[in-house]
């Protein structure tokens, strides 16, 4: 597939901080990418850099295979959303859409065409006439996307736009915007700090920490094989369990021991041999990990319920296994008393192994 | 306050019966007549009268003959009202030569104002703009320079302006004035303006950049028409400011172009003839008048700016 977005060896920095390292980056054309990362990893920095508003330090950016590096914002085909819509205050709807188009001295025929179209797309029409204060914040929301839509652009920048909404709300235009991208398959760049929404809405994840991409992957795979043990941190909500230990062997057969006891490894797909004595760290997630009816191993390992959490469909459990705490994820029918024993197994194929030192996959 | 009073009787009489049933409820009944309450306002009304009295005398007194003003009773109201003294000090009063009032002085005052009000704050309002939004190399050291400016007492300039004003050619003129007014607003404008567009949401500007407005197009189209309380600042400032100033006009112009308020000095102290106490208390609220016009009608209008701009995001 043709590449929308590029950025080569991209470097920022204000003074002796760095925001961006040498970041390189391909969008495919039509992609909905998310940028995501906890405040200060560069992410915004990367998308303003991306929009024009900010000068890096090095590198090179191409949208459509055009070098925009030195462009304005206005010429590199791009529409950006904010966090906090930037809609003109004094303006009205209608205004605040055809601004851009009539500094740039489109024909009025067209402007009325475009404005119209969007409003369709976005059931705007009856706001119109309003002014951005009579608007509650999804419809203003909704406004400053189509301010971006009116001026048919060829990538479509988002900017956390969903972190000044109520909850409700946020999950009503989280589907919006995924519809609104089926609908048009422009290439969206969506920079947000909330996993579901990079979950739910990308066809590829980039998770960045101090300015360097740590992984870009399909959510999916994000989730399931995450690359090093920042990426298995941050995904996942309650976070992925951790367990600190080394390889055995158990006969000839690998196992992962900690506190004195050992998990068999013959289900996990290690990327490369295991050797015994090596520190490693386990990462489970709390659905991975199996009790009472759900365990499917031989092997026996105990622990005590600490804490539950319901949480309608779901329970979560908060096990006390040989010293450490760990999260369980069963399905909400399941209750458990504090104090309660249970049996446990971990599902391997599922789990993660990371260098205790490297802290990447194995 | 009457019926917050007749509310809380009611209340209190409700609670008399209730208050067996289920002790109290609803709004908690206050007293007016409480001592915080006696002090407090008892405490304002001295104030204001403090403030009051000597407008007060200045007013009377005014509207007094001098016949009258020689009782010395400056508290009394005038016995017999007469408007001469007002017009006499804004006709016919002598300062030197000139025996035409404050009428002068008034019409070189708004001839020296206007100018300098509407360059002043347009050029603050530009640069402070560009230093809020347009992060230009050099920019923080400028704003340095200007916070500096903004802090120097104006004696210490006095000397070197005159003289830049000689080589200019344009001392003693009314230029001369409106040119080191309008300099002198700019440090203290400028920070103005920048604080304020500073508090304006950046995520603004850049979707106006987005949007394809340059810097002219982003000041005009977003900028100005946010900006209506911070210029109505800027004007009551800059107004009241050069309106009262005394300095400057005494040193920078003649006799022939003198502000207003350098004109009521001379009227007040000239040392010749009989001190008309009713003739300057006149000259005086008249001279005054224009920035006290100006507080009210602005004030208002601030006000209602404020609110109008209260848009958020």
């Amino acid at each position: 597939m043709a590449t929308s977005v590029s950025i080569r060896d991209l470097s920022l920095s204000f003074g002796s901080v760095t925001v961006l390292k040498d970041l390189n980056l391909d969008i495919r054309d039509g992609e909905f990418l998310v940028l995501l990362g906890s405040s200060g990893c560069g992410k915004s920095t990367l998308l303003n850099c991306i929009a024009g508003l900010l000068e890096p330090t090095d590198g090179q950016i191409f949208i459509k295979d055009r070098n925009v590096t030195w462009e304005e914002p206005k010429d590199r085909g791009i529409g950006m959303v904010f966090q906090s819509y930037a809609l003109y205050p004094q303006m009205t709807v209608e205004k605040n859409l055809s601004f851009g188009l009539r500094v740039a001295k489109v024909p009025q025929a067209e402007i009325d065409k475009r404005v119209a179209r969007a409003a369709e797309i976005l059931q705007i029409g009856p706001l119109l006439k309003r002014k951005p204060a009579e608007l509650s914040g999804g419809q203003r929301q909704r406004v400053a996307i189509g301010r971006a839509l009116v001026r048919d652009v060829d990538v479509f920048l988002f900017d956390e736009p969903l972190s000044n909404l109520d909850a409700k709300l946020r999950s009503e235009l989280r589907v919006e915007i995924k519809r609104l991208h089926q609908q048009l398959k422009n290439t969206m760049i969506y920079v947000t700090h909330d996993q579901i929404e990079a979950l739910t809405l990308a066809d590829r994840i980039a998770i960045m920490k101090s300015g360097v991409i740590q992984q870009l992957d399909d959510p999916i795979v994000i989730y399931n094989r995450p690359k090093n043990l920042f990426v298995a941190g941050f995904i996942g909500s309650p976070s992925m369990n951790f367990l600190r230990g080394e390889i055995a062997l158990s006969g000839d057969r690998p196992v992962f021991t900690t506190h004195g006891v050992s998990f068999a490894l013959d289900a996990y797909d290690a990327s490369e041999p295991l050797a015994p004595s090596r520190k490693v760290v386990l990462g489970l997630r709390p659905e991975h990990v199996m009790i009472d009816s759900d365990v499917n191993s031989p092997e026996l390992h105990e622990a005590v319920v600490d804490i539950e959490e319901p949480m309608g469909a779901d329970n979560l459990l908060w096990l006390n296994h040989a010293g450490h705490t760990m999260s369980v994820r069963i399905g909400g029918a399941r209750r458990y008393a504090p104090g309660a024993r249970v049996r446990m197994s971990f599902d391997m194929g599922l789990a993660s192994l990371f260098d205790a030192e490297t802290e990447d996959r194995i | 306050m009457a019926n917050v009073s007749s509310l809380n009787t009611a209340a209190a009489g409700f609670d008399a019966v209730s208050a067996e049933v289920a002790g109290p409820r609803g709004r908690k009944p206050r007293k007016i007549l409480s001592r915080r309450n006696i002090i407090l306002y008892g405490l304002l009304g001295l104030a204001a009268l403090y403030y009051l009295l000597p407008l007060y005398v200045m007013v009377v007194t005014s509207m007094k003959g001098m016949p009258e003003i020689r009782l010395g009773n400056i508290f009394s109201p005038p016995v017999e009202i007469t408007f001469e003294p007002w017009v006499k000090a804004w006709a016919t009063a002598c300062t030197g030569l000139n025996c035409d009032g404050l009428s002068r002085g008034f019409w070189n005052s708004v001839r020296i104002l206007l100018p300098s009000v509407v360059v002043s704050i347009a050029v603050a309002s530009v640069s402070g703009y560009a230093l809020a939004n347009w992060r230009f190399k050099g920019a923080d050291l400028f704003f340095s320079i200007l916070i500096v400016g903004a802090f120097i007492p104006y004696q210490v300039m006095i000397y070197p302006i005159v003289i830049l004003l000689r080589e200019l050619g344009v001392y003693g003129t009314l230029t001369g004035l409106v040119i080191v007014h309008t300099i002198f607003g700019m440090p203290i404008l400028t920070l103005l303006f920048r604080n304020y567009f500073t508090s304006l949401p950046e995520e603004l500007f850049k979707a106006a950049r987005i949007d394809g407005a340059g810097f002219w197009q982003i000041y005009f189209r977003i900028m100005l028409p946010m900006a209506l309380p911070i210029f109505v600042v800027a004007m009551i400032l800059q107004v009241t400011g050069i309106w009262n100033d005394f300095l400057f006009g005494v040193v920078f112009t003649r006799p022939d172009s003198y502000p207003m308020t350098v004109q009521l000095n001379n009227i007040v102290n000239s040392v010749q003839g009989v001190k008309e106490y009713n003739v300057n208390m006149a000259a005086t609220l008249l001279t005054g008048a224009v920035p006290l016009i100006v507080y009210f009608i602005s004030g208002r209008l601030f006000v209602r700016g404020i609110a109008a701009g209260a848009v958020k995001g």
